[in-house]
Protein backbone atom coordinates (compact mmCIF):
# COMPACT_ATOMS: atom_id res chain seq x y z
CA UNK A 1 0.00 0.00 0.00
CA UNK A 2 2.75 2.44 0.57
CA UNK A 3 3.50 2.61 -3.37
CA UNK A 4 -0.33 4.06 -3.74
CA UNK A 5 -0.15 6.79 -0.32
CA UNK A 6 3.01 7.42 -2.43
CA UNK A 7 1.42 8.35 -5.54
CA UNK A 8 -1.44 9.92 -4.07
CA UNK A 9 0.73 12.21 -1.91
CA UNK A 10 2.39 13.75 -5.10
CA UNK A 11 -0.16 14.04 -7.04
CA UNK A 12 -2.07 15.95 -4.39
CA UNK A 13 1.09 18.05 -3.87
CA UNK A 14 1.23 18.11 -7.60
CA UNK A 15 -1.73 19.69 -8.12
CA UNK A 16 -1.51 21.86 -5.10
CA UNK A 17 1.64 23.35 -6.14
CA UNK A 18 0.92 27.43 -7.42
CA UNK A 19 3.31 27.54 -10.50
CA UNK A 20 1.47 24.55 -12.25
CA UNK A 21 -0.22 25.68 -15.18
CA UNK A 22 -2.51 23.06 -17.14
CA UNK A 23 -1.62 22.67 -20.67
CA UNK A 24 -5.17 22.95 -22.29
CA UNK A 25 -4.60 21.08 -25.81
CA UNK A 26 -2.14 18.56 -23.68
CA UNK A 27 -3.94 15.46 -24.41
CA UNK A 28 -4.88 16.58 -28.24
CA UNK A 29 -1.28 17.86 -29.21
CA UNK A 30 1.25 15.03 -28.36
CA UNK A 31 3.14 16.37 -30.88
CA UNK A 32 4.10 19.85 -33.03
CA UNK A 33 2.28 18.73 -35.87
CA UNK A 34 -0.74 17.12 -34.70
CA UNK A 35 -2.35 14.95 -32.05
CA UNK A 36 -1.11 11.85 -34.20
CA UNK A 37 0.82 10.66 -36.81
CA UNK A 38 -1.98 10.71 -39.57
CA UNK A 39 -2.51 14.55 -38.69
CA UNK A 40 1.03 15.46 -39.00
CA UNK A 41 1.16 13.53 -42.50
CA UNK A 42 -2.13 15.74 -43.22
CA UNK A 43 -0.18 18.75 -41.89
CA UNK A 44 2.91 18.05 -44.31
CA UNK A 45 0.77 17.42 -47.33
CA UNK A 46 -0.80 20.90 -46.61
CA UNK A 47 2.27 22.38 -46.25
CA UNK A 48 3.67 21.11 -49.37
CA UNK A 49 0.82 21.60 -51.84
CA UNK A 50 -0.12 24.90 -50.64
CA UNK A 51 4.14 25.91 -51.06
CA UNK A 52 3.98 24.06 -54.34
CA UNK A 53 0.97 26.37 -55.67
CA UNK A 54 2.00 29.46 -54.48
CA UNK A 55 5.99 28.57 -55.42
CA UNK A 56 4.81 27.93 -59.60
CA UNK A 57 2.38 31.20 -59.18
CA UNK A 58 5.08 33.29 -58.77
CA UNK A 59 7.52 31.72 -60.72
CA UNK A 60 5.36 31.38 -63.66
CA UNK A 61 3.27 34.76 -63.31
CA UNK A 62 5.33 37.10 -61.01
CA UNK A 63 8.89 36.96 -61.82
CA UNK A 64 8.48 36.16 -65.61
CA UNK A 65 6.11 39.37 -65.65
CA UNK A 66 7.66 41.70 -67.85
CA UNK A 67 6.72 44.84 -65.08
CA UNK A 68 9.60 43.39 -62.98
CA UNK A 69 12.09 44.05 -65.94
CA UNK A 70 12.77 47.10 -64.46
CA UNK A 71 13.35 45.72 -60.66
CA UNK A 72 16.15 43.15 -62.37
CA UNK A 73 17.87 45.79 -64.12
CA UNK A 74 18.10 47.89 -60.67
CA UNK A 75 18.90 44.94 -58.70
CA UNK A 76 21.82 44.21 -61.34
CA UNK A 77 23.09 47.94 -61.98
CA UNK A 78 23.40 47.86 -58.17
CA UNK A 79 25.20 44.57 -57.47
CA UNK A 80 27.56 46.39 -60.54
CA UNK A 81 28.08 49.50 -58.64
CA UNK A 82 28.94 47.87 -55.77
CA UNK A 83 31.22 45.13 -57.22
CA UNK A 84 32.81 48.04 -58.56
CA UNK A 85 33.01 49.98 -54.80
CA UNK A 86 34.00 47.04 -53.78
CA UNK A 87 37.21 46.32 -56.86
CA UNK A 88 38.40 50.08 -55.87
CA UNK A 89 38.93 48.73 -52.11
CA UNK A 90 41.01 45.69 -54.16
CA UNK A 91 37.97 43.36 -53.11
CA UNK A 92 36.67 40.67 -55.63
CA UNK A 93 33.14 40.72 -55.04
CA UNK A 94 30.72 37.93 -56.41
CA UNK A 95 27.20 38.29 -55.86
CA UNK A 96 25.18 34.65 -57.09
CA UNK A 97 22.14 35.14 -59.33
CA UNK A 98 22.85 38.52 -60.84
CA UNK A 99 24.75 37.57 -64.26
CA UNK A 100 22.67 36.32 -67.15
CA UNK A 101 24.26 34.07 -69.31
CA UNK A 102 22.77 33.01 -72.53
CA UNK A 103 22.86 29.41 -73.53
CA UNK A 104 23.38 28.53 -77.08
CA UNK A 105 22.92 24.89 -78.21
CA UNK A 106 25.46 26.14 -81.28
CA UNK A 107 28.13 26.99 -78.50
CA UNK A 108 27.57 23.31 -76.54
CA UNK A 109 27.23 21.30 -79.04
CA UNK A 110 23.16 19.93 -80.41
CA UNK A 111 22.47 16.98 -77.68
CA UNK A 112 22.76 13.93 -79.32
CA UNK A 113 18.99 11.62 -79.21
CA UNK A 114 18.98 8.83 -76.98
CA UNK A 115 19.98 5.27 -79.47
CA UNK A 116 18.27 1.98 -78.09
CA UNK A 117 21.37 0.93 -76.97
CA UNK A 118 21.37 -3.33 -76.74
CA UNK A 119 23.70 -3.05 -73.88
CA UNK A 120 21.54 -0.15 -72.37
CA UNK A 121 19.31 -2.90 -70.64
CA UNK A 122 20.50 -3.63 -67.07
CA UNK A 123 20.63 -7.46 -67.87
CA UNK A 124 22.18 -6.82 -71.07
CA UNK A 125 25.81 -8.00 -71.64
CA UNK A 126 28.06 -6.38 -74.66
CA UNK A 127 27.45 -7.75 -78.01
CA UNK A 128 30.87 -9.06 -78.43
CA UNK A 129 30.85 -9.69 -82.03
CA UNK A 130 29.90 -5.75 -82.33
CA UNK A 131 33.04 -5.16 -80.05
CA UNK A 132 34.55 -7.18 -82.66
CA UNK A 133 33.02 -5.47 -85.54
CA UNK A 134 34.15 -2.26 -84.10
CA UNK A 135 37.67 -3.52 -83.43
CA UNK A 136 38.28 -3.57 -87.33
CA UNK A 137 36.32 -0.11 -88.03
CA UNK A 138 38.86 1.32 -85.55
CA UNK A 139 41.83 -0.51 -86.75
CA UNK A 140 40.97 0.15 -90.46
CA UNK A 141 39.47 3.83 -89.59
CA UNK A 142 39.95 5.72 -86.65
CA UNK A 143 43.29 4.32 -85.93
CA UNK A 144 44.77 6.86 -88.68
CA UNK A 145 44.71 9.65 -86.42
CA UNK A 146 43.66 8.30 -82.63
CA UNK A 147 45.61 6.53 -80.01
CA UNK A 148 44.27 4.26 -77.73
CA UNK A 149 47.37 4.50 -75.21
CA UNK A 150 45.47 1.99 -72.45
CA UNK A 151 43.77 -0.65 -74.96
CA UNK A 152 46.49 -3.43 -75.20
CA UNK A 153 45.94 -6.39 -77.28
CA UNK A 154 45.95 -8.79 -74.48
CA UNK A 155 42.65 -6.84 -73.85
CA UNK A 156 40.98 -8.33 -76.62
CA UNK A 157 41.93 -12.20 -75.83
CA UNK A 158 38.77 -13.59 -74.83
CA UNK A 159 36.78 -10.25 -75.80
CA UNK A 160 36.57 -9.76 -79.47
CA UNK A 161 39.63 -12.17 -80.55
CA UNK A 162 41.17 -15.47 -79.34
CA UNK A 163 44.50 -15.27 -78.50
CA UNK A 164 46.17 -16.27 -81.81
CA UNK A 165 44.81 -13.49 -83.36
CA UNK A 166 45.66 -11.13 -80.74
CA UNK A 167 48.95 -12.38 -81.44
CA UNK A 168 48.68 -11.94 -85.45
CA UNK A 169 46.89 -8.14 -84.92
CA UNK A 170 50.10 -6.90 -82.68
CA UNK A 171 52.66 -8.77 -84.65
CA UNK A 172 51.58 -6.31 -87.76
CA UNK A 173 53.69 -3.94 -86.32
CA UNK A 174 56.68 -2.73 -85.29
CA UNK A 175 57.58 -1.28 -81.80
CA UNK A 176 60.49 0.09 -80.68
CA UNK A 177 62.15 -2.15 -77.60
CA UNK A 178 65.90 -1.53 -75.99
CA UNK A 179 68.31 -1.21 -75.06
CA UNK A 180 70.25 -4.16 -76.40
CA UNK A 181 73.76 -5.67 -75.15
CA UNK A 182 75.66 -2.48 -77.04
CA UNK A 183 72.88 -0.13 -75.51
CA UNK A 184 71.10 0.22 -79.06
CA UNK A 185 66.94 0.36 -79.40
CA UNK A 186 65.73 -1.64 -81.58
CA UNK A 187 62.58 -2.56 -83.92
CA UNK A 188 60.62 -5.40 -82.71
CA UNK A 189 57.31 -7.55 -84.35
CA UNK A 190 54.39 -6.37 -81.59
CA UNK A 191 52.72 -8.50 -78.59
CA UNK A 192 50.59 -9.07 -76.74
CA UNK A 193 51.52 -6.33 -73.83
CA UNK A 194 52.24 -3.72 -76.37
CA UNK A 195 49.14 -1.25 -76.44
CA UNK A 196 47.13 -0.54 -79.99
CA UNK A 197 49.83 1.35 -81.96
CA UNK A 198 50.47 5.51 -82.21
CA UNK A 199 50.02 6.91 -85.18
CA UNK A 200 51.70 10.07 -83.87
CA UNK A 201 54.89 10.09 -81.62
CA UNK A 202 53.63 12.70 -79.54
CA UNK A 203 51.02 15.32 -79.61
CA UNK A 204 53.04 17.57 -81.21
CA UNK A 205 53.36 15.89 -84.09
CA UNK A 206 50.10 15.23 -83.75
CA UNK A 207 48.55 18.60 -83.91
CA UNK A 208 51.14 19.71 -86.92
CA UNK A 209 49.85 16.84 -89.15
CA UNK A 210 45.65 18.03 -88.29
CA UNK A 211 46.00 22.02 -88.68
CA UNK A 212 46.64 22.40 -85.13
CA UNK A 213 43.90 20.29 -83.67
CA UNK A 214 44.41 17.02 -81.56
CA UNK A 215 42.73 13.74 -81.95
CA UNK A 216 42.05 12.88 -78.78
CA UNK A 217 43.16 9.37 -77.30
CA UNK A 218 40.06 6.74 -77.75
CA UNK A 219 41.49 4.48 -75.13
CA UNK A 220 38.19 6.12 -72.47
CA UNK A 221 36.47 8.53 -74.79
CA UNK A 222 32.75 7.34 -74.26
CA UNK A 223 33.58 8.13 -70.45
CA UNK A 224 35.04 11.33 -71.47
CA UNK A 225 31.92 12.94 -73.04
CA UNK A 226 28.65 14.62 -72.43
CA UNK A 227 26.18 11.83 -73.96
CA UNK A 228 28.68 8.64 -73.50
CA UNK A 229 27.60 6.39 -76.77
CA UNK A 230 25.21 8.53 -77.90
CA UNK A 231 27.38 11.50 -78.95
CA UNK A 232 30.01 9.59 -80.24
CA UNK A 233 27.39 7.93 -82.42
CA UNK A 234 25.65 11.28 -83.10
CA UNK A 235 29.28 13.06 -84.12
CA UNK A 236 30.12 10.26 -86.45
CA UNK A 237 27.01 10.80 -88.43
CA UNK A 238 26.14 13.77 -87.43
CA UNK A 239 28.31 15.91 -90.77
CA UNK A 240 26.19 18.15 -92.48
CA UNK A 241 26.44 21.51 -94.34
CA UNK A 242 26.79 24.51 -92.41
CA UNK A 243 23.19 26.33 -92.07
CA UNK A 244 22.98 29.88 -93.63
CA UNK A 245 25.38 32.54 -91.73
CA UNK A 246 27.91 29.92 -90.14
CA UNK A 247 31.10 30.31 -91.78
CA UNK A 248 33.44 27.19 -90.94
CA UNK A 249 37.17 28.13 -91.42
CA UNK A 250 39.14 26.16 -94.24
CA UNK A 251 40.40 22.96 -92.94
CA UNK A 252 37.28 22.15 -90.51
CA UNK A 253 34.09 20.78 -91.13
CA UNK A 254 30.64 21.72 -89.41
CA UNK A 255 29.24 19.06 -87.01
CA UNK A 256 25.93 20.74 -85.16
CA UNK A 257 26.88 17.76 -82.33
CA UNK A 258 30.33 18.68 -81.64
CA UNK A 259 30.84 22.52 -79.23
CA UNK A 260 31.24 25.34 -81.15
CA UNK A 261 29.86 23.70 -84.67
CA UNK A 262 33.45 23.36 -86.26
CA UNK A 263 35.25 20.34 -85.71
CA UNK A 264 38.58 19.55 -87.70
CA UNK A 265 37.51 15.86 -87.93
CA UNK A 266 36.22 15.01 -90.91
CA UNK A 267 33.62 12.55 -91.70
CA UNK A 268 35.59 9.45 -91.89
CA UNK A 269 32.38 6.41 -91.74
CA UNK A 270 30.84 6.27 -95.01
CA UNK A 271 28.68 3.25 -96.26
CA UNK A 272 31.29 0.01 -96.83
CA UNK A 273 34.38 1.53 -96.06
CA UNK A 274 35.05 -1.48 -93.92
CA UNK A 275 34.48 -5.03 -95.26
CA UNK A 276 32.66 -7.10 -92.04
CA UNK A 277 34.02 -10.87 -92.25
CA UNK A 278 30.80 -11.92 -90.78
CA UNK A 279 28.59 -10.69 -93.13
CA UNK A 280 26.98 -8.16 -91.39
CA UNK A 281 25.63 -5.12 -93.66
CA UNK A 282 28.48 -2.69 -93.25
CA UNK A 283 26.51 0.76 -94.27
CA UNK A 284 27.85 3.70 -92.46
CA UNK A 285 25.29 3.88 -89.42
CA UNK A 286 26.26 0.09 -88.61
CA UNK A 287 30.11 0.91 -88.58
CA UNK A 288 29.07 3.90 -86.20
CA UNK A 289 27.59 1.65 -84.00
CA UNK A 290 30.03 -1.21 -83.93
CA UNK A 291 32.70 1.24 -82.91
CA UNK A 292 30.72 2.85 -80.73
CA UNK A 293 30.07 -0.47 -79.00
CA UNK A 294 34.10 -1.01 -79.36
CA UNK A 295 34.88 2.30 -77.59
CA UNK A 296 31.79 1.60 -75.03
CA UNK A 297 33.94 -1.68 -73.83
CA UNK A 298 37.12 -0.26 -74.27
CA UNK A 299 36.02 2.54 -71.71
CA UNK A 300 34.03 0.39 -69.44
CA UNK A 301 35.99 -3.13 -69.89
CA UNK A 302 34.30 -4.46 -66.63
CA UNK A 303 30.80 -3.80 -68.06
CA UNK A 304 29.89 -7.36 -68.63
CA UNK A 305 31.20 -8.46 -65.14
CA UNK A 306 29.63 -5.56 -62.85
CA UNK A 307 26.23 -6.51 -64.42
CA UNK A 308 26.38 -9.59 -63.78
CA UNK A 309 27.32 -9.08 -60.40
CA UNK A 310 24.73 -6.31 -59.88
CA UNK A 311 22.26 -9.20 -60.63
CA UNK A 312 23.62 -11.69 -58.40
CA UNK A 313 23.82 -8.75 -55.42
CA UNK A 314 20.12 -8.10 -55.92
CA UNK A 315 18.79 -11.28 -56.15
CA UNK A 316 20.77 -12.09 -52.37
CA UNK A 317 19.61 -8.92 -51.33
CA UNK A 318 15.91 -10.13 -52.06
CA UNK A 319 16.22 -13.54 -50.17
CA UNK A 320 17.85 -11.77 -47.50
CA UNK A 321 15.09 -9.12 -47.14
CA UNK A 322 12.53 -11.73 -47.06
CA UNK A 323 14.29 -13.55 -44.43
CA UNK A 324 14.51 -10.55 -42.38
CA UNK A 325 11.01 -9.26 -43.02
CA UNK A 326 10.08 -12.63 -41.78
CA UNK A 327 12.55 -12.56 -38.70
CA UNK A 328 10.81 -9.80 -37.94
CA UNK A 329 7.57 -10.53 -37.88
CA UNK A 330 8.78 -13.61 -35.86
CA UNK A 331 10.18 -12.12 -33.20
CA UNK A 332 6.97 -9.55 -32.96
CA UNK A 333 4.83 -12.20 -33.01
CA UNK A 334 4.56 -12.51 -29.51
CA UNK A 335 4.49 -9.05 -28.52
CA UNK A 336 2.02 -8.26 -30.90
CA UNK A 337 -0.56 -11.11 -29.79
CA UNK A 338 0.36 -10.02 -26.58
CA UNK A 339 -2.91 -8.92 -24.59
CA UNK A 340 -2.27 -6.23 -22.02
CA UNK A 341 -5.54 -5.53 -19.21
CA UNK A 342 -5.00 -2.78 -17.18
CA UNK A 343 -7.14 -3.22 -13.96
CA UNK A 344 -7.31 -0.14 -11.89
CA UNK A 345 -6.91 -1.13 -8.64
CA UNK A 346 -9.24 1.04 -5.68
CA UNK A 347 -7.21 4.22 -4.34
CA UNK A 348 -7.81 5.09 -0.87
CA UNK A 349 -8.49 8.52 -0.64
CA UNK A 350 -6.10 9.33 2.84
CA UNK B 1 8.08 -38.19 -39.47
CA UNK B 2 8.52 -34.30 -39.40
CA UNK B 3 9.57 -34.72 -35.97
CA UNK B 4 11.79 -37.69 -36.77
CA UNK B 5 13.27 -35.51 -39.23
CA UNK B 6 14.01 -32.37 -36.94
CA UNK B 7 15.53 -34.36 -34.27
CA UNK B 8 17.55 -36.21 -36.46
CA UNK B 9 18.50 -32.65 -37.84
CA UNK B 10 18.46 -31.48 -33.84
CA UNK B 11 21.45 -34.37 -33.12
CA UNK B 12 23.26 -33.95 -36.03
CA UNK B 13 24.07 -30.28 -36.41
CA UNK B 14 22.35 -28.02 -33.56
CA UNK B 15 24.03 -30.14 -30.60
CA UNK B 16 27.35 -29.57 -30.94
CA UNK B 17 28.87 -26.14 -31.47
CA UNK B 18 31.71 -27.42 -33.79
CA UNK B 19 29.08 -29.21 -35.98
CA UNK B 20 26.98 -25.99 -36.19
CA UNK B 21 30.17 -24.07 -37.29
CA UNK B 22 30.80 -26.87 -39.57
CA UNK B 23 27.15 -26.84 -41.07
CA UNK B 24 27.51 -23.13 -41.49
CA UNK B 25 30.77 -23.12 -43.63
CA UNK B 26 29.40 -26.38 -46.00
CA UNK B 27 26.43 -24.74 -46.34
CA UNK B 28 27.78 -21.66 -47.33
CA UNK B 29 30.05 -23.59 -49.37
CA UNK B 30 27.27 -25.21 -50.94
CA UNK B 31 24.82 -22.13 -51.61
CA UNK B 32 27.16 -20.72 -53.20
CA UNK B 33 28.36 -22.85 -55.60
CA UNK B 34 24.83 -23.97 -56.64
CA UNK B 35 23.98 -20.01 -56.48
CA UNK B 36 26.21 -19.26 -58.94
CA UNK B 37 25.39 -22.18 -61.28
CA UNK B 38 21.96 -20.78 -61.43
CA UNK B 39 22.54 -17.20 -61.84
CA UNK B 40 25.48 -17.85 -64.56
CA UNK B 41 23.49 -20.05 -66.53
CA UNK B 42 20.25 -17.50 -65.61
CA UNK B 43 23.01 -14.39 -67.10
CA UNK B 44 24.28 -17.11 -70.17
CA UNK B 45 20.65 -17.66 -71.69
CA UNK B 46 19.61 -13.78 -71.37
CA UNK B 47 22.39 -13.10 -73.59
CA UNK B 48 22.70 -15.70 -75.29
CA UNK B 49 25.04 -14.95 -78.73
CA UNK B 50 26.19 -11.65 -77.23
CA UNK B 51 28.92 -13.34 -75.37
CA UNK B 52 32.60 -13.86 -76.69
CA UNK B 53 31.97 -17.67 -75.47
CA UNK B 54 29.16 -17.99 -78.01
CA UNK B 55 31.11 -16.59 -80.74
CA UNK B 56 34.23 -17.80 -79.97
CA UNK B 57 33.79 -21.45 -82.30
CA UNK B 58 33.37 -19.27 -85.33
CA UNK B 59 37.43 -18.03 -84.48
CA UNK B 60 39.04 -20.69 -82.82
CA UNK B 61 41.15 -22.49 -85.25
Amino acid sequence: MLSKVAYTTTARAFRASSTFRPVRFASTQAGPFGANRKAAMMWFTKAAAASAIVGYGISNYVLTDDRMAPVYKAVSEASTELKKKAKEFGIELEIPFTVAHAFSTADHGLHPPHYPWDHYSPWKSYDHASIRRGFQVYKEVCSACHSMDYIYYRNLVGVSHTEAEAKALAAEYEYEDGPDDSGQMFMRPGKLTDAMPKPYPNEEAARAANGGAYPPDLSCIVRARHGEEDYIFALLLGYCDPPAGVNIREGLHYNPYFPGGAIAMARSIFDEVVDYEDGTPNNASQLAKDVTTFLSWASYPEHDERKKMGLKTLAISAMLLGLSVWWKRFKWSYVKSKKIVYRPGKFDEV
Amino acid sequence: MASAIAKQTYNVFFRRSSAYLAGIFASAFAFEIAFDTVSDRVWDSINKGRQWKDIRDKYIQ
